[in-house]
């Protein structure tokens, strides 16, 4: 069910990224479309009842081999959640680079309307 | 862009220092507590980003002028890169973490421990953290005529 | 040999950090060290022709850390990045002297080259994501680096629907990772050969075609190609439809069909729909462009479409366990199809550049008579256009002839009057842009241009000489046995690949 919610933002976005004719409103749907793939992407490390996948002190009292065992029984997968982190920061790039040819358009044609910046075509 | 009133300035002035610190603590600490390099450097960019709403841009400027922001920035990547080389040089494989398996493994859950991480957050500390002050920047320098 | 693979991606980006650093007072110095890291580059990925290796990065073993694959596609992607890169580099020693900035400019070539080789050495999918972001945010800065109107424009139109694609791609990635808990691709395929395909792989598996068409321009996907390419400088609009559309999408797009999810009947039919689709509307768009460089953009997406119709008919033949020859054959002529358009193609745009760094101009019908006055230019235009029209004995005849015969193989008679058809229309507007630029009568306010000479010309040579000589890498047994086989061999091998090239036990 958490999953076809996030589906749902995705195609939330798409469709403001497709249909909206502000350039700004162009680069907050790509934002809104990144967002629901990073959120997808944690909500599959999900266990149910799961503690976040941090070591430490309490696990250090008992002998070695309980802390591995109860580490994996217990806590969320923590692979998605670095991938997570690799993918805002590419996202936080992108989006930095589109923001600042928004504002150079800007300066160049005086609108921020996509119908009217159309000097290439054919 | 100007300034603001001298409430914010004073205000401003005494919070500045704290953000920094715990920028900097977020960095260091980051094998241990989470956070690491990326979200410390975004902390310490915002440092920056508060002077310069409260003070103005110029004063930002002559404080960290544009040109040693972008060596820093060059730096800082340069630094990891030159981590992830040193493992060929001491253990033979490209970014191995040859601090931990050779030289200085350190006890576990204190500072020195893990070997090159903390290193590595320190480098992706410095450079991520210049990189959004100057994007930031130049997008206040581009809306010109926005005073 | 495995030991220097990280050096292909070490190299790159350890000069695009070091570069900005040389300012605008050792803009000489920087370049001199840029050309010879691409040619340093290029070395390398010759010395690793028919060499295969495993590389395990941190020394962490292949399920739980990232590995770089040095395989027989691997090699032949290297081997194509290398040449476009070193030569688009050469050209631009001079070119880029027009625009200011030269330093940024170098150093995002470099971290476009280092994404592009790290994409097609990784053998992680979440490696492959990173690695392609890194190209596509260098490409998307560079295609609106002198910002003018309409390169900003392109850029822009560029920059929205590549990060779609990422997007789309990191969504199938997530649905892989959820249904098989790996992501390494050995590991993958063998999970997804043991459990098959459910409906949330089969969704992925849309999700990744329609991510890696919209990267490489195939033809619903394909409306940014036509504004970025030509409002790039020259050198760029040379790496983007010589090397980039092709790894960032038709290697990728192979890697994932073929190594990973299997072949099936109506993913290779709906590869030889996007295909066919390609060639037709590329070409017949491009007959009636009368500016440059828009023209040589419209004739990418058709070439484009070639390669993956001999892929998509090799899918084909092996999907229904017909002649395993046949779907080789078909695989070695998309494969040879992909080489070869990258070198003419380079040639084509920096030749346009060439043209238009001395006449200031991109537009056919202001052009005429350059005969006598660049013949250098007109003689790699001439070698160039002949390769993409597919006139013997330059590369492009050998290629077009093998999807021919392959096609007819395989029983789709249709295919391959098509692609006779595309062919000569190809050549049809290729004489137009020779008879225009530069036969004719030379107009009064062009008199008094000159040639290029010196590191443009250098590298124009270079590739022309390889353009006439790529044809005996079919004909000459060993060449073919050692660059082209294994490619081929990688692709037909199919799921299967990773176990028998040893890099996991089934």
């Amino acid at each position: 069910m958490p999953y076809a919610l996030c589906f749902l933002l995705f195609m939330i976005g798409l469709y403001c990224a497709v249909v909206k004719k502000n350039m700004v409103k162009i680069v907050i749907g790509l934002a809104v479309m990144e967002y629901a793939v990073n959120l997808f992407l944690i909500m599959l490390g999900y266990r149910t009842g799961g503690a976040a996948p941090i070591i430490d002190k309490t696990y250090l009292e008992p002998g070695t081999t309980q802390i591995t065992a109860n580490f994996i029984n217990t806590s969320v997968d923590p692979l998605p959640q670095a991938l997570v982190l690799t993918a805002i920061v590419i996202s936080l790039g992108s989006l930095a680079l589109i923001i600042s040819i928004c504002i150079r358009i800007y300066e160049r044609y005086g609108t921020f309307d996509i119908t009217e910046i159309r000097r290439l075509r054919g | 862009m100007k300034g603001m009133t001298i409430i914010v300035k004073t205000v401003s002035s005494w919070v500045k220092v704290f953000i920094f610190l715990f920028g900097i603590n977020i960095v260091l600490f980051g094998h241990l507590t989470p956070g690491g390099g990326f979200a410390g450097g975004v902390i310490l960019a915002a440092s920056y980003v508060l002077l310069m709403l409260a003070f103005g841009r110029q004063f930002v400027e002559e404080n960290l002028p544009l040109g040693l922001a972008s060596k820093l920035d060059c730096i800082g990547a340069f630094m990891f890169a030159l981590i992830a080389i040193l493992g060929i040089v001491f253990g033979g494989s490209f970014f191995l973490n040859f601090l931990f398996q050779k030289y200085l493994s350190g006890q576990a859950l204190h500072l020195v421990s893990a070997g090159t991480i903390p290193l590595l957050n320190i480098a992706i500390g410095i450079k991520v953290g210049v990189s959004l002050f100057l994007v930031i920047l130049m997008l206040s320098i581009s809306c010109k005529g926005r005073e | 040999m495995t030991r220097v693979l990280p050096a292909f991606v070490l190299i790159p980006l350890v000069m695009a950090f070091v570069l900005p650093l040389f300012g605008k007072k050792g803009k000489n110095a920087a370049t001199v060290l840029a050309n010879l890291a691409t040619i340093t580059l290029l070395v390398l990925a010759i010395a690793c022709v028919g060499k295969k290796g495993v590389y395990q990065v941190g020394n962490w073993s292949i399920s739980v850390g990232i590995i770089l694959v040095l395989d027989g596609l691997s090699s032949l992607m290297l081997l194509a990045i290398g040449v476009v890169s070193a030569a688009a580099m050469l050209f631009s020693a001079k070119y880029m002297e027009q625009y200011t900035a030269k330093s940024k400019y170098l150093s995002l070539f470099m971290l476009m080259v280092a994404g592009m080789n790290g994409l097609v050495l990784s053998g992680d999918l979440f490696n492959l994501f990173v690695f392609l972001e890194i190209a596509s945010l260098a490409s998307y800065a560079l295609v609106g680096f002198g910002c003018e109107h309409e390169e900003l424009e392109a850029s822009f139109k560029y920059m929205v629907l590549g990060s779609v694609a990422s997007s789309f791609i990191l969504f199938a990635l997530a649905l892989v990772y959820g249904n098989t808990a790996y992501l390494n691709m050995a590991c993958v395929a063998k999970a997804i050969q043991t459990s098959g395909l459910n409906a949330g792989l089969m969704f992925a598996l849309a999700l990744f075609i329609v991510g890696f068409g919209l990267k490489s321009a195939l033809v619903p996907f394909h409306a940014w190609l036509p504004d970025a390419h030509p409002s790039a400088p020259a050198p760029i609009s040379a790496m983007l439809s010589g090397i980039i559309i092709k790894t960032l999408g038709v290697y990728s797009l192979a890697r994932v069909v073929f190594n990973i999810f299997g072949v099936s009947v109506q993913i290779s039919w709906l590869l030889i729909a996007l295909g066919v689709l390609s060639m037709v509307v590329g070409v017949f768009l491009a007959v009636g462009q009368w500016d440059l460089k828009r023209l040589l953009a419209y004739h990418s997406i058709s070439q484009m479409g070639y390669v993956v119709l001999g892929i998509g008919i090799g899918a084909l033949i092996l999907a229904q366990n017909g002649n395993v020859a046949w779907a080789s054959l078909a695989i070695l002529g998309g494969l040879f199809h992909l080489v070869n358009h990258a070198v003419f193609k380079t040639l084509l745009f920096l030749t346009s550049g060439s043209i238009e760094m001395s006449t200031g101009t991109r537009q056919i019908k202001a052009l005429g008579g350059l005969v006598e006055k660049l013949p250098f230019t007109r003689a790699a235009c001439t070698i160039a256009s002949a390769s993409i029209a597919g006139v013997p004995p330059f590369n492009g005849f050998w290629s077009k002839l093998i999807l021919v015969v392959a096609a007819i193989q395989a029983g789709l008679f249709g295919l391959a009057a098509v692609t006779v058809i595309v062919s000569l229309v190809t050549l049809i507007s290729f004489l137009k842009v020779q008879r225009y630029i530069f036969l004719g009568e030379l107009p009064e306010n062009l008199q008094g241009i000159k040639e290029n000479r010196g590191t443009m010309l250098a590298a124009m040579v270079f590739l022309a000489c390889l353009c006439v000589l790529m044809g005996l890498l079919v004909i000459v047994p060993s060449l073919r046995e050692s660059i082209l086989e294994p490619a081929v061999k990688v692709l037909t091998a199919g799921p299967g690949y990773w176990a028998s090239a040893g890099i996991i036990k089934m």
